[in-house]
C-alpha cells in the first residue's frame, strides 16, 4: 500500500478492534455499478502472467485456499481425506521438477461444519510440527447458510467450535436486516459474533447474492469492518449466484476505504464457483491492483474453494514438464 | 529456479511478450519495402520518395514506406474517380457485401493486425486488441448494413463522389475504418493517406480489400507526410475531404478548400473535460480517469485531460488517484501487462515534455507515477503518467491540448461553475461527469459544450453512435445515421444552376412622387428599431429605377451590436419545442394579416405581378407552418449501442446562425432560412437580401407583434458580403449560413477557418425557395442542429 494513503496510524499487526456504529459513513456510499463492472471486466485483460512468474503466484494462490467441505453428507473419512490434502496440496514430484522440494506447502485453512472439527482437528495437528505454517481450522457456524436460527443458538454454535478447536469461524450475516436498511441490528449481530469468537479469527459471510445491489454489498462490508470482522467472504457457496469479480471489488474497495479510515488492515475472502487457475489469478490481480501485495498473503486473503486446488495442480504439473495433466494423477482432497 | 524462488517472494507480474514472428513475417514477404494501393494494386515509389517507419518503442526500423508526390495522387484520385459511379450504381446489397467481407476478413487476420498496430504505433497490445481492432471490425459490420438501406432509408440522396481522407497516427486503423465505411457504404470510392508515422496497417488492410475482391480503384491509399497529405485535400477531382487531426492542420485544409464546393468534415483537438461531482463512486471516477487520460498514452483526441472536481472532495481525490497512479504499468507495448506504451515519435515527446515543464514554471504542481520507466530505451520513447494541481484556468496547460498522459486539475463549487469551467476553453469535443445523481447528471450533460458526453463512463466509441465535435473540434459527425450525411448530398443539387450576377440595388433616378418617402426603416437588433451605427443610407429603387425610400448601410458594429442581442437571448433556447412552434405559428398568422403589404412591396420593388407575389406570401406563410409543425417531431434518437445503458442522439441547436439571405425570391428566402433556424431553438443574424431591403420592416414588425422574444431574429441590411465577412469572422457566431454568390461563399468558408465554426454556402448556386424538395425539408433542419451523444449505462 502506497505510503501516501495512509491517513492514520498503519496497525499492521494488530487486530481489528472495529468501531462505533456510524451511520453517516454509510449514508456516504457511493457505488456505479456500470464502472465497478467495467473495471471488473478489464482486469483479466490487463494483466497477464505466465511462465515462471504464474508458477509463482498459482503457489501462493495454493496457500491461500481454504479447503472447504460442506456438504451434508460429509464424513470423518472425506473430512481426513480433505485434511492430508491441506498438508500436501501440491505432488512431491511436481514440487521436485520445479527445484522446490524443499518448499513446505499447505493450503490456508480447512473449512467445515460444526460437527467435523474434531476429526480435522486431530489431523491437522500434525501440521503444527509439519508445516512452515500450520493450516488454520475454519469452521462454518451462526446458522450456516441461512443465518436464520436464534441468535443465543448461533451465539452458542460459536462458543463451541471455538472450544472445538477452530481457529477461524466463519459465520454468515442476517441478510434480512440488510435488505430492510437495518444496519444497526447487523453492527450489533457481528458484534456479538466477534465477542464469542474471542481468540478465533472472525470472517463474516456477506451472501452477496442475496443483497440485491452492489450498495447493499459495500454497506454490509462496512458495517461488518466496523463491529470488528477480521475478513470479510463474499458468499456461502450456497446461493445461486457466488463470487464475482465485480462484488469483489466493491468489497476490497470498501477494505481499502476502511484502511485508510482507522489503519486496520482486513482480510477479503471470495468464496463459491472459483475453480480454475484462471479465476485465481483474476483474484490475486484484483487483490494486487486494488490493494497491494500484502493482500495477497493467507492473513488477509483466502479462497473458498473445494475444486480450484485440483485445476492448479494440473497447471503446475503442466508448468514443470511442458506437458498436459489429467485430473486422475494428482491426489484427490 | 532461482527465478521463481524471486518471483514467490516479489510476487511481480514479470513479463508476457506478444510474439511478433507473424508480423515479421508479413514484413519480410513485402521485403520490408512498401508503395502505395492504387486501383487495387501495390504501385512501387522510387527509391528517392521512401521514409523508414519505426516502432517508437524501440526505434528499430520496421519498413520503407513511400511519399506520395504529385504524380502518385493524381493517378490514386483518377482510379478512384474511375471507379465512382459503378460503385454507387451496384446495388446497396452487393456493397453490403463487400463491407461485410471486409470485416469478416479483418477477423480472421485479428491478431496480425493488432500485433502490427502495436509495433508501429506503440499502443500496449491489450488495447489495440481489445480496443482499436473489435471497433473496427464493428464499424465495416455495421456499415455494410447501411449500405444495404441506403436506399430505403436515404432516397433523397446520392454520394458523393471521390472522398479524400487523412486520418491521424493516434488510432491508425480504427480511424481508417471510421472513414472508408461510411464513404463506401454511401457509393463513395476513396484515397485515404495514413499519417506518416504509422501506415502499415492501411497497407494490410489494402491486402484485405484485394482478397475482399473489392473492385478495383474503391479504395486507394497513398502514403506519405502532410505534404501528400495537402496534395490529397486540395486536389480539384476529389468531392469530399474528411479529417481527422490537429486543429492547426484541420484549419489549413478548411482555408485551403474555400470555395472549392468540397464537403468537409473536421474532427479535430480537445481539451475534454471530467467532471467529478461530490456524490460520484470516487474509486470508479478515478478507474474513469486511468481510462480517459491513461489511455493510448493520452494520445486521444477525447482524453479526458481536464480533471474538474469539487472542491469539498478534491484532495481526497488527488490522493487516491496518486496512488491509483503508481500502479500504473509503462512499458514495452507489446507485453500484456502494460497499461502505457511508448509515445509515437520522439517529436511527440519533446512537445509533452516542453509543456509540462512550461506548467510546472506558471505554478503547477507536478506528481508523476513512481512506477519504472522500462531501462534500455530510446530516449523519448516513454513518458510517465502525470498529474499537475494547483492548475487554474489562466495557465496555458488548462487551455492546450498536450495530447499525452497528463492530467490538469481544477477543483469547483457549484454545478454552474462546473459548466462555467468546463466549456471555458475553444474546444468541444467530448465530456465526462461523475456524480450518482441522475438530477444532476441530466441536467449537465446538455449544458457541457460537446459533441459527446459520458456519463459515469468515458472513451465509449460504437459504430452506431456518432462522434464529433464542436468549436475548434471541428464539424461532422462519424457513425450511425448523423454520420451518413457526411459521405451523401441531395440529388437536387447537382442540377442547381449557377445565379446571374447579382444585380443588386439599381441607383434611384428619380422619386416616386406617390410613395412614402418618409418612412424610416430600420435595423432590428434585440427587438428593438435601430438606426445603422454608421450613420449612412442606401438608396433603394423599385424595379422601374426609382426612388423608393432609403435604408441603412449597416456596417460591423451593427453586426456586432445584433451578435450582443442574439448571445443575450439565450433563453429561447432553453424554450420548449412546443412554445417555439406557438410562436411560429402566431408569426404565420401575423403575417397572414401584413401579407398585402408584402406583396404590395414585391410588386414594387422587384417588379412581380400581383399573382406571384401573393404566392410568395403564400408559401413564406406555409413555410413557417411547416417547421412549427417540425418543432417537437425533429427529435433525437436512442442509439443501438452495445452498453447496458441508453445512448441518447439529443439534437440541441447550434447556437448563435449568421445568415446572408438570398437576393431570389426575397420574403421566401428569408423566411425559408429564418424558420428552421429559430424553431429548432438558435438565435441569428440575419443578412437581408438586397433585392428588396424593404421587407425587413414590415418583417420586424410582424416580428414585434408574434412573441418573438428581443434578440432572437435580428435583421441587418448592407452589404451582404462585408457583413457576411464579419458574421464569419466573429467567434461567438456558431454557424454561418450564406446564400449569395461564389466570391463571397469562397470567403466566408475561408474566414471561418479561425473560429473552426460550420457553414453552409451556396457557391453561387441558385434553389428555386418556391420548390419543396428545395426550398424546406429535413436538411434545413439538421443545419440548424448539432448532434450531441449522451451515454448514459445505467443499473444498480
Amino acid at each position: 500500500m502506497d505510503a501516501s494513503l495512509i491517513m492514520v496510524a498503519d496497525k499492521t499487526n494488530e487486530r481489528n478492534a472495529g468501531m462505533d456504529f456510524n451511520p453517516d459513513w454509510l449514508a456516504k456510499v457511493q457505488i456505479n455499478r456500470s464502472a465497478i463492472e467495467r473495471r471488473a471486466g478489464s482486469l483479466g485483460d490487463r494483466r497477464s502472467i505466465k511462465k515462471h512468474w504464474q508458477v509463482a503466484w498459482l503457489l501462493q494462490a495454493i496457500s491461500c485456499i481454504d479447503l472447504t467441505t460442506l456438504a451434508g453428507d460429509d464424513t470423518p473419512g472425506r473430512v481426513r481425506r480433505l485434511c492430508n490434502k491441506a498438508m500436501n496440496p501440491v505432488r512431491r514430484e511436481i514440487l521436485s521438477s520445479l527445484d522446490l522440494e524443499d518448499l513446505e506447502l499447505s493450503t490456508g485453512a480447512v473449512c467445515v461444519y460444526h460437527g467435523m472439527l474434531e476429526t480435522a482437528n486431530q489431523i491437522l495437528a500434525r501440521s503444527r510440527g509439519q508445516n512452515a505454517r500450520p493450516v488454520g481450522l475454519a469452521a462454518v457456524s451462526a446458522g450456516f447458510p441461512a443465518g436464520l436460527n436464534a441468535l443465543p443458538l448461533r451465539i452458542a454454535e460459536i462458543d463451541a467450535s471455538v472450544a472445538a478447536g477452530a481457529t477461524e469461524i466463519d459465520i454468515v450475516i442476517s441478510r434480512r436486516h440488510a435488505l430492510s436498511g437495518n444496519w444497526r441490528a447487523l453492527y450489533d449481530e457481528v458484534r456479538s459474533f466477534r465477542e464469542a469468537s474471542g481468540e478465533a479469527h472472525l470472517k463474516t459471510i456477506l451472501a452477496t447474492g442475496e443483497l440485491g445491489t452492489l450498495r447493499n454489498v459495500a454497506k454490509a462490508s462496512i458495517v461488518c469492518m466496523m463491529a470488528g470482522a477480521d475478513f470479510i467472504k463474499t458468499s456461502t457457496g450456497k446461493e445461486s449466484v457466488n463470487a464475482t469479480l465485480a462484488v469483489s471489488l466493491v468489497m476490497v474497495r470498501c477494505i481499502r476505504s476502511y484502511f485508510e479510515d482507522t489503519g486496520y488492515r482486513i482480510g477479503f475472502k471470495p468464496a463459491g464457483g472459483i475453480s480454475t487457475a484462471k479465476d485465481a489469478l483474476n483474484w490475486l490481480v484484483l487483490m494486487k491492483e486494488e490493494l497491494g501485495v500484502e493482500w495477497m498473503q493467507p492473513e488477509l486473503f483466502r479462497f473458498g474453494a473445494s475444486s480450484l486446488l485440483g485445476d492448479i495442480e494440473r497447471q503446475l504439473e503442466h508448468a514443470a514438464t511442458g506437458i498436459y495433466s489429467a485430473s486422475y494423477r494428482n491426489p484427490m482432497g | 529456479m532461482q527465478n521463481l524462488r524471486e518471483a514467490m517472494k516479489t510476487l511481480d507480474y514479470g513479463v508476457a511478450p506478444e510474439s511478433t514472428a507473424q508480423v515479421s513475417e508479413w514484413l519480410e514477404a513485402h521485403g520490408r519495402v512498401f508503395g502505395h494501393f492504387i486501383d487495387g494494386e501495390f504501385i512501387n515509389g522510387t527509391k528517392r520518395t521512401q521514409f523508414e517507419t519505426r516502432n517508437p518503442a524501440s526505434g528499430e526500423v520496421l519498413a520503407k514506406i513511400s511519399q506520395a508526390d504529385k504524380k502518385i495522387v493524381n493517378i490514386a484520385v483518377a482510379a478512384a474517380g474511375r471507379a465512382q459511379a459503378k460503385w454507387a450504381s451496384l446495388p446497396g446489397f452487393q456493397r453490403g457485401r463487400y463491407l461485410y467481407a471486409i470485416a469478416r476478413l479483418i477477423q480472421k487476420h485479428s491478431r496480425l493486425f493488432a500485433v502490427l498496430e502495436s509495433l508501429d504505433n506503440g499502443k500496449p497490445i491489450r488495447e489495440s486488441r481489445t480496443g482499436d481492432i473489435p471497433l473496427v471490425i464493428r464499424h465495416f459490420y455495421h456499415h455494410a448494413g447501411w449500405a444495404q438501406l441506403l436506399e430505403s432509408e436515404f432516397s433523397d440522396y446520392e454520394a458523393i463522389g471521390v472522398a479524400g481522407q487523412i486520418i491521424p497516427w493516434n488510432f491508425p486503423l480504427l480511424m481508417l475504418a471510421w472513414k472508408i465505411a461510411p464513404a463506401l457504404a454511401c457509393g463513395n470510392t476513396v484515397v485515404l493517406k495514413p499519417a506518416e508515422y504509422t501506415s502499415l496497417t492501411a497497407l494490410l488492410f489494402a491486402e484485405i480489400c484485394q482478397q475482399a475482391k473489392l473492385p478495383q480503384g474503391v479504395v486507394n491509399i497513398i502514403t506519405g507526410d502532410g505534404a501528400s497529405g495537402a496534395l490529397l485535400s486540395g486536389h480539384p477531382d476529389i468531392q469530399k475531404v474528411a479529417f481527422t487531426g490537429s486543429t492547426v492542420v484541420g484549419r489549413r485544409i478548411r482555408e485551403q478548400t474555400a470555395g472549392s464546393g468540397k464537403k468537409l468534415t473536421l474532427e479535430l483537438g480537445g481539451k475534454s473535460p471530467f467532471i467529478v461531482f461530490d456524490d460520484a463512486d470516487m474509486d470508479s471516477a478515478i478507474e474513469g480517469l486511468v481510462d480517459a487520460i491513461w489511455f493510448n498514452q493520452g494520445q486521444v483526441c477525447c482524453a479526458g485531460s481536464r480533471l474538474l472536481v469539487q472542491e469539498g472532495i478534491a484532495d481526497q481525490f488527488h490522493t487516491r488517484l496518486r496512488s491509483r497512479m503508481d500502479k500504473l504499468r509503462v512499458g514495452d507495448p507489446l507485453d500484456k501487462s502494460v497499461d502505457l506504451g511508448a509515445i509515437v515519435d520522439p517529436v511527440q515527446h519533446e512537445q509533452i515534455d516542453r509543456l509540462v515543464t512550461e506548467g510546472v514554471a506558471q505554478g503547477a504542481s507536478i506528481y508523476q507515477a513512481t512506477g519504472q520507466l522500462p531501462d534500455k530505451c530510446p530516449v523519448g520513447s516513454f513518458y510517465p503518467p502525470t498529474l499537475l494541481t494547483g492548475v487554474e484556468s489562466s495557465d496555458m496547460v488548462a487551455q492546450e491540448e498536450i495530447f499525452g498522459p497528463v492530467l490538469v486539475s481544477m477543483t469547483y463549487r457549484t454545478p454552474a461553475e462546473a459548466v462555467a469551467l468546463a466549456n471555458n476553453v475553444r474546444y468541444g469535443l467530448a465530456a465526462s461527469i461523475w456524480t450518482e445523481n441522475i438530477n444532476l447528471a441530466l441536467d449537465i450533460a446538455p449544458k457541457v459544450h460537446a459533441g459527446v458526453v459520458w456519463i459515469n463512463c468515458t472513451n465509449q466509441f460504437d459504430a452506431a453512435t456518432g462522434f464529433g465535435g464542436v468549436k475548434e473540434s471541428g464539424y461532422g459527425r462519424e457513425g450511425g445515421r448523423e454520420g451518413l450525411f457526411e459521405y451523401l448530398k441531395l440529388r437536387f443539387e447537382a442540377n442547381l444552376k449557377t445565379a446571374n450576377p447579382a444585380t443588386g440595388t439599381r441607383l434611384a433616378v428619380k422619386a416616386d412622387p406617390s410613395d412614402d418617402i418618409d418612412k424610416t426603416p430600420k435595423f432590428y437588433v434585440g427587438g428593438k428599431q435601430v438606426r445603422p451605427d454608421s450613420g449612412y443610407s442606401r438608396a433603394v429603387s423599385d424595379h422601374k429605377g426609382q426612388l423608393a425610400g432609403f435604408v441603412g448601410e449597416g456596417n460591423r458594429k451593427d453586426i456586432r451590436n445584433a451578435v450582443e442581442a442574439a448571445r443575450k437571448a439565450s433563453s429561447w433556447t432553453s424554450a420548449t419545442a412546443h412554445s417555439r412552434a406557438q410562436v411560429l405559428y402566431y408569426l404565420a398568422e401575423n403575417m397572414s394579416a401584413r401579407q398585402a403589404e408584402l406583396a404590395g412591396l414585391l410588386q414594387k420593388i422587384n417588379g412581380y405581378s400581383r399573382k406571384r407575389a401573393q404566392t410568395e406570401c403564400q408559401l413564406s406563410i406555409q413555410r413557417l407552418f411547416y417547421y412549427a409543425a417540425w418543432a417537437d417531431k425533429y427529435d433525437g434518437d436512442v442509439h443501438a449501442a452495445p452498453i447496458r445503458g441508453v445512448t441518447i442522439a439529443m439534437k440541441e441547436a447550434s447556437g448563435i446562425i449568421g445568415i446572408a439571405c438570398p437576393e431570389e425570391q426575397p420574403l421566401l428566402g428569408i423566411i425559408s432560412l429564418l424558420a428552421p433556424a429559430i424553431v429548432m431553438g438558435n438565435r441569428v443574424v440575419m443578412v437581408t437580401p438586397s433585392s428588396n431591403p424593404l421587407l425587413a420592416s414590415v418583417l420586424y414588425q410582424i416580428l414585434d407583434t408574434s412573441d418573438v422574444p428581443g434578440g432572437v431574429v435580428n435583421l441587418i441590411q448592407g452589404d451582404r458580403n462585408t457583413l457576411s465577412k464579419t458574421l464569419a469572422d466573429h467567434y461567438e457566431v456558431d454557424h454561418i449560413w450564406y446564400f449569395g454568390d461564389q466570391e463571397g461563399s469562397t470567403m466566408v468558408e475561408a474566414a471561418s477557418a479561425a473560429s473552426l465554426k460550420r457553414t453552409w454556402v451556396n457557391y453561387g448556386k441558385v434553389r428555386n425557395w418556391a420548390d419543396n424538395e428545395q426550398g424546406q425539408g429535413q436538411s434545413f433542419l439538421r443545419q440548424s442542429t448539432e448532434i450531441k451523444n449522451i451515454w448514459v449505462p445505467y443499473g444498480e
